[in-house]
């Protein structure tokens, strides 16, 4: 029996040492963007500030056009996700329901080109969207974006799951194929839909090479890159620029404490389908 | 000459349906991913050209032979095998104690999971700022921790030997969650009695884990070990925003995709930067084939 509780304290003592180790950068980080300015290059560092400066946050949010860039980001994530949305559902569809020739050859390339990383990709986009004059708009940050074959994948294994015999009696009550993926496909793939929906929504807020390469004039910028821009700016004024990249973090924060459950899930089943 | 089969093909029915639903994510795919990737095979071989017009006047190897020859190509080579080297394997195994440790019947597990959780869900741009903070050699949190053990000020960024492991340590913490949740899920899938039926036969904790849980992970852990290379090796973002849009101290954070980014972005060479993205595309592929190979010799399903 003591044995055991031994063994346990163990287990808490190291779950709790990477508890600290992951959280700690939060802390500090928190920590420098609520100190006053006197505060924050000394040695050694005060983890609680003399007084708690809220203010900081309103220089750091005044002292570039940080709303310009929160409704950036914001509207590109929407916009990303809703059109990877409409375009996954329509195509999984195709792939799952719909026997057409050449089908698992087409799906075949597609699922081969994911191999490429798209690291490849981006100078023909940028050529390409240069040629389009889309650089330098929402276009260019967008439309990309709006498809994902890794998307249609999963919504593909999803939809093959639903039973077969709930198309043939929607057909036969003369429903169209359109109302029967909008009235009964979508709502049961809601899991799967949420899933893909958090992790689009995550990846455009946090993306940061693509939007730093197609966008050059400051109000087109999202916030990462506007973040990265600032930090340069911002010096040695570790208090502003801490409460800046605080900014930054908590909207998806919030987000992930709403929906944890549905990420985790999500997580663990994108991860096992691979 | 091809269209009257076409048109015979589509007049199907079932086609045109399928070509309607199909038609958005096609024509996004093809413009966006299919099309770049034959387009920046040709491009790998231009030597003379106008990107305006799409002009090609001379085409040839000279962009490998450049890129071959380059020693900062090698020497991003070598900066990016080292990262993948240090931090595939060390992410890895700290990923799978701690999912080992909450897979053991413990309270508060789904508390832990969720902390673990949420470097994965932030920006690395934020968080490579919160580190290059944390790592200021005089005034960091770092370094003064240190300083209660008696440990002398390190330059953790601005010494050239501390790049790759920072890098390393960074993407670990980054990286933990998601692979903890993955594993998790994995070891979920592994039925108890087998752990009973090696108790009963006197196998040690040690004998269990190597005898009866990796054997069993393995497709996870092989699925975990093939993304996180995969992963590694495109490693730009943190070197970019931690080092401040340089390379590091002494270029040692110069990876081969801040190396393309470099020809592409800063000097317009697109044609070298592509041959180099396709040397990268090359070793992704080596690299991801090798598993597969291994995996499916070891991996029991």
């Amino acid at each position: 029996m003591r044995k055991r509780i031994l063994h346990k304290t163990i287990i808490y003592l190291f779950l709790l040492i990477g508890a600290i180790f992951i959280l700690l950068p939060f802390a500090w980080m928190i920590s420098t963007s609520l100190k006053p300015s006197n505060e924050v290059l000394i040695m050694p560092p005060k983890w609680i500030p003399s007084k708690l400066v809220w203010e900081n946050y309103k220089i750091a949010f005044r002292s570039a056009p940080f709303k310009r860039y929160f409704i950036n980001s914001i509207f590109v994530a929407a916009m990303v996700t809703i059109g990877e949305l409409i375009t996954t559902i329509l195509a999984a569809f195709a792939f799952s329901r719909i026997k057409f020739k050449g089908r698992d050859i087409l799906f075949s390339i597609l699922i081969a080109t994911m191999m490429v990383p798209s690291e490849v990709l981006i100078i023909p986009n940028f050529v390409t969207l240069s040629k389009l004059g889309w650089i330098d708009s929402y276009k260019a940050l967008i439309i990309p974006w709006c498809a994902s074959i890794y998307a249609i994948f999963l919504l593909r294994q999803y939809f093959l799951g639903i039973p077969e015999q709930l198309y043939y009696s929607a057909k036969i009550d003369g429903c169209s194929d359109i109302k029967f993926l909008w009235l009964i496909m979508v709502p049961l793939a809601k899991p799967a839909l949420i899933t893909l929906a958090i992790l689009k929504i995550i990846g455009s807020w946090n993306s940061f090479m693509w939007p730093l390469i197609v966008t050059n004039s400051e109000h087109m910028r999202t916030l990462p890159v506007a973040l990265s821009a600032f930090s340069s700016e911002a010096g040695t004024d570790y208090n502003i620029l801490m409460a800046a990249a605080t900014m930054n973090i908590i909207p998806v924060f919030i987000i992930y404490l709403i929906l944890q459950k549905h990420i985790v899930a999500g997580v663990s089943r994108t991860g096992i389908k691979g | 000459m091809k269209k009257p089969a076409i048109i015979q093909k589509i007049s199907n029915i079932k086609e045109v349906k399928a070509f309607i639903y199909l038609l958005p994510a096609l024509l996004i795919i093809t413009v966006f991913q299919i099309y770049p990737i034959v387009k920046s095979l040709a491009m790998s071989f231009y030597t003379d050209f106008d990107y305006l017009t799409d002009e090609v006047y001379r085409r040839g190897l000279d962009n490998f032979q450049y890129v071959l020859t380059d020693p900062d190509f090698y020497l991003a080579l070598k900066n990016t095998f080292i990262f993948v080297l240090g931090a595939v394997p060390l992410s890895i195994i700290v990923s799978l104690g701690f999912a080992l440790l909450l897979n053991s019947n413990i309270k508060l597990k789904n508390f832990f999971r969720s902390v673990y959780f949420i470097p994965f869900i932030t920006s690395t741009v934020a968080v490579s700022i919160v580190w290059r903070w944390m790592f200021n050699k005089e005034f960091g949190m770092v370094n003064s921790i240190l300083m209660i053990f008696g440990v002398e000020k390190i330059n953790w960024l601005t010494n050239p030997k501390m790049t790759i492991p920072m890098l390393v340590l960074l993407n670990v913490w980054k990286g933990m969650g998601y692979k903890i949740i993955i594993f998790l899920a994995g070891l979920q899938n592994i039925d108890e009695r087998y752990y009973l039926a090696a108790k009963i036969d006197g196998a040690s904790i040690w004998r269990r884990f190597t005898s009866v849980t990796v054997p069993l992970l393995s497709p996870t852990l092989f699925f975990v070990s093939i993304t996180s290379v995969i992963g590694s090796f495109k490693i730009f973002d943190e070197v970019f925003v931690l080092y401040d849009k340089q390379t590091g101290p002494l270029k040692s954070g110069l990876t081969i995709v801040y190396y393309i980014f470099n020809k592409f972005n800063r000097y317009w060479q697109f044609s070298i930067a592509s041959a180099a993205a396709f040397v990268l595309f090359i070793i992704i592929l080596v690299f991801t084939l090798i598993q597969l190979r291994v995996g499916q010799k070891k991996t029991n399903y």
